[in-house]
């Protein structure tokens, strides 16, 4: 028998707005605990909320790019339960009316082959604080920095079959908020944070199996692994003929396996209702125009674009919009010297080594696209050989000096001048008779060999291409 | 003068004096401070005074009228209901909870006053968390009604009323919720006035029902109603649900004539159930308007019925909400002895809340609860659009609507503790105003068979709070003399 997955991902992204949502505190992460706190999120008798407009802003500009149909009325509610780290006891949420429905984006599948998958809603909620558990003694310290962070949920619908689809669409989504500048899509940091809906069912059925809800799984790749071990967990059960109970279960990422959460954490009624402190909120077509209007070009268009004004591969062009300082990096290179396919390996390859052995982006990266333009031109102009190049380009990575300075002042420009050439060509000639021996003989391979002598003699400086021309003439 | 000749007089009259350098205010705090010290044993509206923040006000308040600096509130001494936030002062809400909690913030309330040089004496007594019509839910004490100790002086703004009308403070503010203000300043003889829902800002108001909670002004004349209005009103970017339209000088509504105006008496507040006595002092108070050439006309609420009922599931419902930070956490008590969380959460809010906050809560639960919400929430909400509609539909034919206050005068301590819904039932007259979020003011009208005051109340339309005033004070004037406060 054969079983199918069905999945659906909900998904907290947290917005990176200067302030909190329904206050003024700052939303920066790792300040010492209770220090970005003010009566208002700290729950204190008689304060009230007001809306953070940006945060309205940021949910727009997400759910005008997942193309999402707007609820030009937005109602905020009070989700209640009590916990430590929920100071008023409800959490602001939306439930009747989110921001926004029916949406979707595309993700790539495998094989190749594109699939949309349906985004359900996206709704504005606060972020609760954090509990620190002493490990020593039965005491929990509260830390409510963290409370009022804004926060955008979006759930998909269960239209995500496979664990690597679910892994493509978070990509998908972390790229999507990265482009937007509304949040930085960082799972470990908890910026993004996934909860998952799966079921199983035989392929071909309609109906929907008894599902789980996965938890506490804090990377893209724990996901995958969680949903394999749920899907495998769950084909066990039903091939054994056992119910699968519905339940939310918690990924144990040192044990590979899901694990129930206990039942008394689950029984919640949220006793959902309109918050009377915030009056429902009106948006216009007019604001929800000019926010379309002023929307960046998002990761799909820029791929189309890419391929129609670069005719780069494919996998380049994935490699190059991965981000947008990245794919902007890129064009700003490409229009200083217009040889994308060069520009693009030289980024991909020399570039994205330097900045991963020091874990940087490339926003944080000293080398200005008119470096990597300017160096370029020099190897196209036979001023400089690659390898000197890729030595200038690190100079350039470690310090921020102009690639031609460098030349300039370590003397590194390239010796295409006839005279020293010869004459380096006959040192080495003499020098290794053997070699030029084995080429009279006819192996003609040797003269990589020749050529690479001379260019150490050089420093690297020797022109090869001239240098290959010289050495045949000589010993030819 | 001794200190009750004084005290006697109004906001306004004081400010005179005060402008004049008749007296300072550091004169005038100290007669207050005497007279609570007096008085205030036998009515106990005070559950904090603030004796040395008040005196210290009271230089600062001088030293300004002397620098000419001079503002309408300016060395006034004041009480404040113990519901509204006070900067390093005690804001208990007369509850065990917060018995200790001193707020790091002003309500904008009291921002706006202290501002003016206000002088706060102290914080009054209420029912828990606002929660009542007598205060006897206080969790400290109850307050005395100053015309007869024997009686309750309302709910749940009773410390306030009970101190403006024992002279233990020139004015006060209260809050009120559905009737809060109205009832106990018709039990004790003041003016006390519920402002349209977001006329005054909530900010540090500490919430019982956020949709129909208001700040009001508690005073002995009308004028100094909306004198202290001016002070208190206006938008507040600190509040979402504060209106953004300006105010008008609510002062300057307070000498005008009301001739040819409408108006309306609703058929359904006139009804059985009506003590004689109220029912005699609001007729004669239509004949005086009438005479004085307002047209009266008998106008209907047909869903006044339902008011009371829907109320007490949206109240309830937003308190249970409301409530839920009140958990031992973070402020305010923590029972002592707990196993766990869920036992630390349990004992601190069974011992920490009074009988009538727990029913409370427990009604506003159920009524939220998945399953419930669609019968109790959800219905209450359409019939409280139906009752605001109602009103909607009245004020096309009239300019005010004419009512009472309360069903009967000032009943006895511990007569109706015992029985809640008896006492919800005091409310009937006003909570329909809170749900419709109108504004409506409580004015002395005469006093009962038994020598207790009745009040009435002016309900105008949407942000029609000058319109209350206009009719307030006319027919304040028209009045004349109130009996005196036998304790005064």
């Amino acid at each position: 028998m054969e079983f199918e997955a069905v999945i659906g991902l909900e998904v907290h992204c947290q917005l990176k707005t200067k302030s909190k949502i329904f206050c003024s505190c700052s939303t920066d992460f790792g300040a010492p605990p209770n220090t970005h706190v003010c009566p208002i999120c700290l729950g204190m008798p008689g304060v009230l909320p007001v809306l953070n407009k940006k945060v309205l802003e940021y949910a727009l500009k997400l759910s005008l790019a997942t193309n999402c149909s707007i609820n030009n009325r937005n109602i905020f509610a009070r989700k209640h339960y009590f916990y430590p780290d929920l100071p008023k006891g409800y959490q602001i949420s939306q439930f009747d009316l989110p921001i926004a429905e029916h949406g979707w984006i595309e993700i790539e599948k495998q094989d190749g082959t594109k699939k949309r998958i349906g985004i359900t809603r996206i709704h504005m909620e606060e972020d609760a604080g954090k509990l620190i558990h002493d490990d020593k003694r039965p005491l929990s310290y509260v830390d409510l920095n963290r409370t009022g962070t804004p926060l955008l949920e979006i759930v998909s619908e269960p239209e995500i079959s496979a664990p690597e689809e679910a892994g493509e669409y978070l990509k998908v989504l972390r790229e999507l908020v990265r482009y937007l500048e509304i949040s930085d899509g960082n799972m470990e940091e908890g910026s993004l944070r996934c909860d998952a809906n799966i079921s199983i069912r035989k392929r071909g059925d309609t109906e929907l199996g008894t599902k789980t809800e996965l938890k506490n799984m804090n990377s893209f790749r724990h996901v995958q692994k969680a949903l394999e071990y749920e899907i495998r967990r769950q084909t066990a059960l039903m091939l054994d003929g056992q119910k699968i109970v519905q339940e939310t279960r918690l990924w144990d990422e040192a044990k590979g396996i899901t694990l129930p959460m206990r039942g008394k954490e689950e029984a919640h009624d949220y006793r959902y209702f309109p918050d009377p402190d915030l009056i429902p909120v009106e948006i216009s077509a007019e604001w929800i125009d000019d926010i379309k209007n002023g929307l960046i070009e998002l990761p799909a268009q820029k791929r189309e674009r890419f391929k129609a004004q670069y005719g780069l591969p494919y996998e380049d062009i994935r490699s190059l919009t991965a981000s947008r300082a990245l794919a902007d990096f890129f064009e700003e290179c490409v229009k200083k010297f217009n040889n994308p396919k060069k520009v693009a390996n030289w980024i991909m390859v020399e570039l994205m080594k330097l900045l991963k052995q020091d874990a940087l982006d490339i926003a944080q990266c000293k080398i200005q696209p008119q470096h990597l333009a300017e160096l370029l031109l020099l190897i196209d102009e036979g001023k400089i050989s690659g390898k000197i190049a890729k030595d200038i380009l690190e100079k350039t990575y470690a310090t921020g000096r102009p690639p031609t300075d460098i030349v300039n002042e370590e003397g590194l420009l390239q010796v295409s001048d006839d005279d020293t050439l010869y004459s380096v060509c006959k040192e080495v000639a003499t020098e290794n008779p053997k070699e030029v021996d084995k080429f009279r003989a006819g192996k003609k391979k040797v003269i990589g060999f020749l050529v690479g002598q001379v260019m150490k003699k050089t420093k690297g400086k020797a022109n090869p291409k001239r240098v290959n021309e010289i050495l045949i003439e000589l010993i030819g | 003068m001794d200190d009750a000749g004084l005290l006697r007089l109004s906001c306004l009259e004081l400010r005179a004096l005060l402008d004049k350098g008749e007296i300072t205010s550091f004169e005038l705090t100290n007669a207050c401070l005497r007279r609570i010290e007096e008085v205030d044993k036998k009515v106990n509206a005070y559950i904090t005074v603030d004796r040395d923040g008040a005196l210290m006000g009271s230089k600062k308040a001088d030293e300004m009228i002397r620098k000419g600096e001079s503002r309408p509130f300016t060395g006034i001494p004041i009480g404040l209901k113990d519901v509204l936030c006070t900067k390093g002062l005690r804001t208990t809400c007369a509850s065990k909870i917060l018995k200790d909690f001193i707020p790091p913030y002003d309500a904008t309330v009291v921002e706006r006053l202290r501002a003016e040089g206000a002088v706060i004496l102290g914080k009054l007594n209420m029912d828990e968390f606002a929660m009542g019509s007598s205060t006897e839910n206080s969790a400290f004490f109850p307050t005395k009604n100053p015309w007869n100790l024997d009686c309750i002086p309302g709910g749940s703004s009773g410390g306030s009323a009970a101190s403006v009308a024992s002279l233990t403070s020139c004015a006060s503010l209260g809050s009120d919720t559905g009737g809060s203000i109205r009832q106990p300043a018709s039990h004790c003889g003041i003016v006390g006035m519920k402002p349209a829902y977001g006329r005054v800002s909530r900010f540090g108001l500490v919430a019982f029902a956020s949709s129909l909670d208001q700040i009001g002004p508690m005073t002995k004349t009308v004028k100094d109603c909306a004198l202290m209005l001016n002070s208190i009103a206006g938008s507040d970017i600190r509040d979402s649900t504060s209106h953004p339209s300006p105010c008008p000088d609510f002062l300057d509504y307070t000498d005008r004539d009301i001739k040819g105006m409408t108006i309306g008496v609703p058929l359904e507040y006139m009804s059985e159930g009506l003590h004689n006595d109220v029912k005699e002092a609001v007729e004669g108070a239509i004949s005086k308007l009438e005479d004085a050439g307002a047209v009266i006309k008998e106008i209907t609420l047909p869903h006044t019925e339902y008011a009371v009922s829907a109320y007490y599931i949206i109240a309830p419902s937003e308190a249970s909400s409301n409530l839920m930070r009140y958990d031992g956490v973070k402020y305010g008590f923590r029972a002592g002895d707990y196993d766990d969380l869920m036992d630390m959460y349990i004992k601190t809010r069974s011992m920490g809340f009074g009988q009538e906050v727990k029913r409370r809560i427990m009604l506003g639960t159920f009524s939220l609860a998945s399953g419930y919400y669609d019968a109790y929430y959800k219905k209450a909400s359409q019939v409280r659009g139906i009752i605001a509609e109602d009103f909607q539909k009245a004020f096309n034919e009239c300019d005010i609507i004419l009512a009472p206050v309360a069903p009967t005068p000032a009943f006895r301590l511990g007569e109706k503790t015992d029985d809640p819904l008896e006492m919800y039932l005091s409310d009937i007259f006003t909570i329909p105003v809170n749900l419709a979020g109108l504004p409506a003011i409580s004015v002395p009208c005469a006093l009962s068979s038994s020598g207790l005051p009745i009040g009435i109340q002016f309900i105008g339309p949407q942000m029609g709070d000058h319109l209350c005033i206009q009719f307030a004070s006319f027919y304040e004037r028209l009045r004349g003399n109130f009996g005196e406060c036998p304790i005064s």
